[in-house]
């Protein structure tokens, strides 16, 4: 990678960045609006999502960070084959740097052990880095940010679960999930999304239900016995009146994305993140000289 | 709409009931887990935090020229505050506690006995809020806790947010907690195998 290269990708990265931490995506705004048209007129669920649509529009209008717990940092990036892993990482990681240095992202990465902040939210595990190299020519980068107060009422369940009468079934995965929605109440900044995943192991679990978020809250899971659960299970958390910041209301979630992965014959997890409404997921393809070309949502 | 004024006094408070939309206009300070850690293991800060409020928040704050800018302030979660917060509106006399996701058992009994209201902010709105902070005046412990975690001193006008737990023992929050309970229940019962 030359100078020239290296500042240009350094750039788009940041760019990637600003956009991901001020402008919700036009999915998520949709989603937004329409659980606001739901809740009744001068409700507490109406104020809410009222002065949450406000805030929307006013990030993207001041540039400025939506939420001000801009979260773990969490990158999945395709990218050219022919350069090489090191060097991508790094740029990466100076943009995480110039883009905290610019006010995009909180300083927001603590040693677990002396308290200290690092002020840049490069460390041991920030940013998380998904890289993978592929044969195209261009970079396709999508981006999470997500807050600690959603990311602290993610639940990973271990079936049977004696304490909700859950089995190994899709009814016991039903009771997890509607159960994960009642312990959340109103604390991960609802309404929120729901990530999920039938099996796996413990890490495997997680990481897959994070990438459930990669997917727009419109789209259709191809499995239909997953789409109907997804669908399912949409309404009934809806029905548990918890509502925007649990303040009661008829909107608690805005959607539920499950995936799939075998198991152990021992095991029989359920892995549960939650995103609250602060759902901030950009991506964009980019040529390997630095021009963004495309933003995926 | 109640205009609330900071500092506040005890009789203003007690006024206050679960459900009533207020916009406060004066100082509050923030502190969060370290801080609260901090407060609960006996130690005073240098500001009085008598007849205040303090705000769950972990600011983006900015160095423009000589002056802090904050430019993104929702609140963080309250819960983790549980078990410092009754003892620190005892000790300390605060009077309001602005957060998010409502707190516990303990905080609302310390909220009925002492006089002090948890004050519900939108989270997320990062924006929003931070349009109604005027000024950062001062800061404390910004090398010791780092700036998300520090005390930071703000005036703020007409910030928005809901009453949900009371000094008369109400709280939205476990009355939520009961009847989303009684419908898990009853949505349980109609899962077919």
């Amino acid at each position: 990678m030359n100078s020239t290269q290296q500042k240009k990708l350094l750039e788009a990265f940041i760019e990637i960045i600003r956009k991901t931490s001020t402008e919700l995506p036009k999915d998520v705004i949709e989603s937004v609006r329409k659980g606001h048209g739901a809740e009744d007129k001068g409700s507490r669920g109406d104020y809410a999502l009222g002065i949450i649509q406000k805030n929307i529009d006013l990030a993207k209008l001041k540039s400025q960070p939506l939420c001000q717990d801009t979260g773990s940092i969490l990158f999945y990036i395709h990218y050219p084959k022919k350069l090489e892993h090191d060097a991508v990482a790094k740029v990466i990681r100076k943009a995480v740097v110039a883009a905290t240095k610019k006010g995009y992202l909180r300083q927001n990465s603590v040693d677990s052990i002396t308290g200290k902040n690092s002020g840049t939210n490069v460390g041991p595990g920030s940013p998380t880095l998904h890289l993978e190299p592929w044969s195209k020519d261009v970079f396709e980068v999508r981006l999470m940010l997500k807050g600690g107060g959603c990311e602290n009422v993610g639940v990973q369940y271990s079936l049977p679960d004696g304490r909700i009468g859950a089995g190994r079934d899709l009814a016991g995965v039903k009771k997890c999930i509607l159960d994960a929605v009642y312990q959340a109440q109103g604390k991960g900044c609802g309404p929120g999304i729901l990530g999920v995943t039938i099996g796996g192991d413990r890490a495997t679990g997680y990481l897959t239900s994070k990438e459930q978020f990669l997917r727009k809250l419109g789209d259709r899971n191809p499995d239909p016995v997953l789409a109907k659960l997804e669908d399912e299970c949409l309404v009934e958390a809806n029905q548990l009146g918890i509502g925007p910041m649990g303040f009661g209301g008829k909107t608690t979630l805005l959607g539920v994305k499950v995936g799939v992965l075998n198991r152990l014959p021992a095991s029989f997890f359920v892995s549960v993140s939650y995103m609250c409404w602060a759902f901030r997921r950009q991506g964009a393809t980019v040529t390997s000289k630095g021009e963004i070309k495309k933003w995926l949502y | 709409m109640i205009e609330l004024t900071a500092p506040l006094n005890e009789e203003k408070v007690r006024s206050l009931k679960v459900g009533d939309m207020v916009e406060l206009s004066g100082i509050v300070y923030t502190g969060r887990d370290a801080v609260h850690k901090w407060l609960h293991e006996g130690n005073t800060p240098p500001m009085s935090f008598k007849d205040g409020v303090i705000y769950h928040c972990g600011p983006v704050v900015l160095k423009k020229g000589a002056k802090w800018v904050v430019t993104a302030a929702g609140p963080t979660t309250s819960i983790r505050e549980e078990p410092y917060q009754a003892g620190i509106i005892e000790r300390l006399g605060v009077r309001a506690v602005i957060g998010k996701g409502g707190m516990g058992e303990k905080t609302r009994q310390a909220c009925q006995k002492f006089g002090c209201v948890y004050l519900h902010a939108i989270g997320g709105a990062a924006q929003v809020l931070a349009e109604a902070i005027k000024e950062v005046e001062d800061v404390f412990g910004y090398e010791q806790f780092g700036s998300p975690e520090a005390i930071w001193q703000l005036r703020v006008e007409k910030f928005p947010a809901v009453v949900t737990i009371d000094a008369h023992g109400n709280s939205l929050h476990k009355d939520m907690e009961a009847a989303s309970s009684a419908k898990l229940a009853e949505l349980y019962t109609q899962i077919k195998k």
